[in-house]
């Protein structure tokens, strides 16, 4: 004892979200029809603002297979750079059609996943500063005690990604790039593709945020 | 004092936690990444999160003894978990969406992946789903869930334990764990506790028997309490901004 009784709590400790992640958090991937509203991975449904994307890859383990049980959620700001959240603190009018968050689960075959989402406009940094467009990315599956974040940019925002601040804060500059999604069209859908290496020679930034 | 400028998120302290890497539990052996963490200073990215509202979900979404049943009850032991979640400040964290999955009572998981011997309960699912209220309570009723046997070694048993997910207020708070039963032998030789590096964390996701709160000729009740990353004020120079 030090006379001091100020006791702080300690945050509640992480284990894997197990293989069957999916009966809790997406449990029409497991075939449970338990919920009449469920989370899944459009954040088109109620017709938000902005240039339609579908964001797509993979998550390969160290040795390049596809992790075919991992759950993905991601969070991003609206066209305009809000975020539908009432922690955000521009002063700035968000867009009630857009929730701005979505939930996947890789394909129990392929290991596929995707969203089908808008392309984010740039939001704030620190100190003034300004961010590229991005999208922040959670991975749960069995074998992860914690949970990894992850950001993902966009190949076609070069100007803007040289300047972001996160991005300049990774010190080996090579590794920038595995958080830069690729971008392709097929039948008039713009694709970014982001292919995430957990571990490796590819491996992919992830964040302590 | 003026209105509250809320800072970032307190630093997330590794060692509550486990490691990525921990060869015990085997999986995590090509699933963890090999080089550190980047830390970053947050911005208005990581202090932000998704709403959610109470109206968007079913009447029974917190009653995993009904959600599912078709032509009777579920077998198994009827227990009741609340619990408070709140800040690593003490603060209680409102409106936080709190979702939960688990095995029935024989330890089998209705899920195409599972293949335990274990029977199937037709009455039962397994997941559920509520919003914590103004103080930081949450409530929820289900069958306890047995233990069930997987290959890690080859006769690795998990404990009882009720998978759980939280979404706050801000991004950077979002947990996934696992919550075991006050008094389960098998909690002291499970390699994914293992993982948790100190004794008072491992305790920390232990139920708590809520005699008090048994219901009679109906249910027995635990008590489970949930801490997340909280959130410092800012009294001078705001950084985020």
């Amino acid at each position: 004892m030090n006379g001091w009784n100020f006791q702080e709590l300690h945050e509640t400790p992480s284990q894997t979200g197990g293989p069957y992640v999916h009966i809790g958090l997406l449990p029409k991937q497991a075939g449970i029809e338990t919920f009449d509203y469920n989370f899944n991975n459009d954040l088109l449904k109620n017709n938000p603002e902005g240039q339609h994307i579908r964001l797509e890859g993979q998550v390969f383990d160290g040795l390049g297979l596809p992790l075919r049980d991992v759950l993905l959620e991601i969070w991003q700001a609206d066209a305009n750079g809000v975020y539908p959240s009432d922690a955000d603190f521009q002063e700035k009018q968000e867009d009630e059609n857009f929730q701005g968050w979505g939930r996947a689960g890789a394909d129990f075959k392929t290991g596929i996943w995707h969203f089908n989402t808008i392309k984010p406009g740039a939001v704030p940094g620190r100190k003034g500063s300004t961010q590229a467009p991005h999208i922040n990315l959670i991975i749960f599956a069995r074998g992860i005690n914690l949970g990894l974040n992850t950001r993902v940019y966009f190949e076609d925002e070069a100007e803007a990604n040289a300047k972001d601040p996160i991005l300049n804060g990774i010190e080996w500059v090579p590794r920038r790039q595995t958080l830069i999604a690729k971008r392709s069209e097929e039948n008039g859908e713009i694709v970014y593709r982001f292919d995430i290496y957990i571990q490796g020679d590819k491996e992919t930034v992830f964040f302590d945020i | 004092m003026s209105k509250i400028i809320w800072g970032a998120y307190a630093q997330r302290n590794t060692e509550d936690h486990p490691p990525a890497y921990t060869e015990g539990y085997k999986t995590s052996v090509l699933r963890s990444p090999k080089n550190a963490l980047i830390a970053i200073g947050e911005t208005i990215s990581e202090v932000t999160s998704p709403r959610f509202s109470a109206e968007q979900f079913g009447p029974k979404d917190n009653d995993l003894i009904l959600n599912s049943a078709t032509d009777g009850l579920p077998i198994g032991e009827r227990i009741i978990v609340h619990g408070y979640v709140r800040d690593q400040f003490g603060r209680p964290v409102k409106n936080a969406l709190l979702e939960v999955w688990q095995a029935n009572a024989s330890g089998r998981y209705r899920h195409p992946n599972d293949q335990f011997i274990g029977s199937l309960d037709p009455n039962f699912g397994g997941c559920g789903r509520m919003m914590t209220d103004e103080n930081g309570f949450y409530i929820f009723r289900t069958i306890k869930p047995g233990p069930y046997p997987w290959r890690n070694r080859i006769n690795e048993w998990r404990p009882a334990h009720i998978h759980f997910s939280l979404l706050a207020d801000g991004w950077a708070q979002r947990l996934i764990s696992q919550f075991y039963f006050e008094g389960d032998p098998l909690i002291d030789s499970c390699p994914i506790i293992k993982t948790i590096p100190s004794e008072d964390q491992r305790r920390a996701l232990i139920a708590i028997e809520d005699k008090s709160n048994f219901i009679e000729a109906d249910s027995r009740c635990y008590r489970f309490d949930i801490t997340l990353r909280g959130r410092r004020k800012t009294y001078f120079e705001n950084e985020l901004v």
